[in-house]
């Protein structure tokens, strides 16, 4: 049985690990962003990303300090159902003050701050469920920059992918430098009103290195990688080559009469971090695979 | 580019010396201050009250740190810039109340932002976005903190910089704007970017 100080420790863990190192795959793009770069502006604006995440990685210190508020993502392995809530929700109280994380949760019209990130419904936990024998656990510490450039349309039928195009395209284009790009772009096409969007956020859970099953929506993905990064928009929107460091698309079925496409952006400070806890309590970090705990 | 050294308390002719492009670093006290802050100095201001820093020359940074306290010092951990832009409403007023100089953020700010920098002599300095611990760096010290019931990244920290940045000089007070020029760059690219995808 997984004990609640286990999960709370993996929380601790997960998010300590997001917020002080990139995934590699994201690691590798600035890497090479700061390669394609030629001019002064966005050369210098890559080199100060790059200098920056090797303080956080060697001074174990949070990146960004806009450390995102906490949505976790737990997938309960076969016959693994147990209560995570309260374990979740003591870790990332712990991880506030220990690593720390800014205190970012308010309450949404006194924007009262209780100071450790908690709150209603906050952290938000997603539940899924697989027939393998751990519990997975992932977590996205996203910022409110990249955040509060969300978009969604509910387009018609007939708009097709060429209107999923031109909205993506718009999008991309009104956010401008204030997402802190190179961002990735998250992109949930079909589902529902709701359900887009929460696709657009899962996507981006996904490494930027890996494409959608899917050849058509892979195709897509491509090609709006490609076209985006002729904008122009640059790293911090002060111009350059790299506005996306990748586009990762998720789709549902809809509805007939409906074509519902979100966009979920993510700044280049692309933290995430996925644990796997077994039955015997061994936390196993897979986005960090350095860092194992028994 | 131009490598420029300035301190603070600012002043108009130095500040209307820089043009767009140009790196600077500062030294001396500087204030955060985002949504909250602003519109509390901006209705202290209206209201008569006290305001407990003097914006006055000063170098205000769009910015929501995190801060630890240890006994009864804080100590800076990290400090990126916040996005500029959801000031857009307020700063044109705070440059004309309060005669702040220089403006440090990301993601830059609207026209009529760039106007006030113009008429009162103001620039926007652009810092990385993200890349919190290199700005820190540039932090010597926390100097005071007001306002902290607001929460600790809403609050008006004051701070002291040595050699803080690169920052790039993103809006002049000629009324000249990095991002402005990257906008009208984009426009125009927007329609390669459309025929890449077959929609022209």
């Amino acid at each position: 049985m997984i004990s609640d100080d286990v999960l709370k420790k993996a929380t601790v863990e997960l998010l300590k690990n997001a917020v002080t190192a990139l995934p590699e795959d994201i690691n590798t793009a600035l890497k090479k962003a700061y390669e394609t770069e030629e001019d002064a502006i966005p050369k210098m604006q890559l080199k100060n990303i790059l200098d920056n995440i090797e303080l956080a990685q060697t001074g174990s210190l949070p990146m960004c300090q806009d450390t995102g508020i906490h949505i976790f993502y737990v997938t309960f392995g076969k016959d693994m159902v147990i209560s995570v809530e309260d374990a979740i929700r003591n870790g990332l109280k712990e991880a506030t003050k220990i690593i720390p994380l800014r205190p970012n949760a308010v309450h949404p019209l006194s924007r009262h701050n209780p100071g450790d990130n908690t709150g209603l419904k906050m952290p938000y936990i997603n539940y899924r469920f697989s027939d393998k024998d751990y519990i997975e656990i992932a977590v996205m510490p996203k910022g409110a920059g990249s955040e509060n450039m969300s978009a969604l349309a509910m387009l018609t039928p007939s708009q097709g992918l060429s209107g999923i195009k031109e909205f993506a395209l718009n999008t991309i284009v009104k956010a401008g430098g204030k997402p802190c790009p190179p961002t990735i772009i998250g992109m949930g096409i079909g589902g529902s009103a709701d359900i887009s969007m929460k696709l657009a956020k899962e996507a981006l859970l996904r490494p930027i290195n890996q494409r959608n099953d899917d050849s058509q929506i892979a195709e897509l993905e491509n090609e709006l990688y490609s076209a985006i990064n002729t904008l122009g928009i640059g790293p911090m929107g002060l111009g350059g080559k790299t506005t996306v460091l990748g586009v990762n698309i998720e789709y549902a079925y809809c509805h007939t009469a409906s074509l519902p496409i979100a966009i979920n952006i993510q700044c280049w400070a692309a933290r995430r971090a996925v644990a796997r806890i077994h039955p015997d309590g061994l936390i196993e970090h897979i986005s960090h695979p350095k860092e194992v705990s028994p | 580019m131009k490598d420029i050294k300035l301190t603070t308390p600012l002043d108009e002719d130095s500040i209307r010396e820089l043009k767009i492009g140009d790196v600077v670093s500062l030294s001396g006290t500087i204030f955060t201050a985002r949504d909250e802050a602003h519109i509390r100095a901006l209705e202290y201001k209206k209201e008569g009250k006290d305001i407990p820093v003097e914006f006055t020359g000063s170098a205000v940074f769009h910015c929501g740190p995190i801060m630890q306290k240890e006994g009864d010092t804080w100590h800076l951990v990290a400090a990126g810039p916040t996005t500029s832009s959801r000031m857009n409403s307020l700063e044109p007023e705070f440059i004309k109340t309060f005669g702040a100089r220089a403006i440090i953020g990301k993601g830059g700010m609207s026209r009529p932002t760039l106007d006030a920098m113009k008429s009162y002599g103001c620039v926007y300095l652009a810092i990385t976005g993200g890349a919190a611990l290199l700005a820190a760096k540039g932090i010597t010290s926390v100097k005071d903190v007001h306002w902290l019931d607001i929460g600790m990244p809403e609050a008006l920290w004051v701070l002291e910089a040595e050699g803080f940045g690169p920052l790039i000089v993103a809006m002049d007070s000629q009324g000249n704007s990095l991002y402005e020029n990257v906008e009208s760059e984009t426009k125009h690219n927007i329609k390669m970017a459309k025929q890449k995808l077959g929609l022209i």
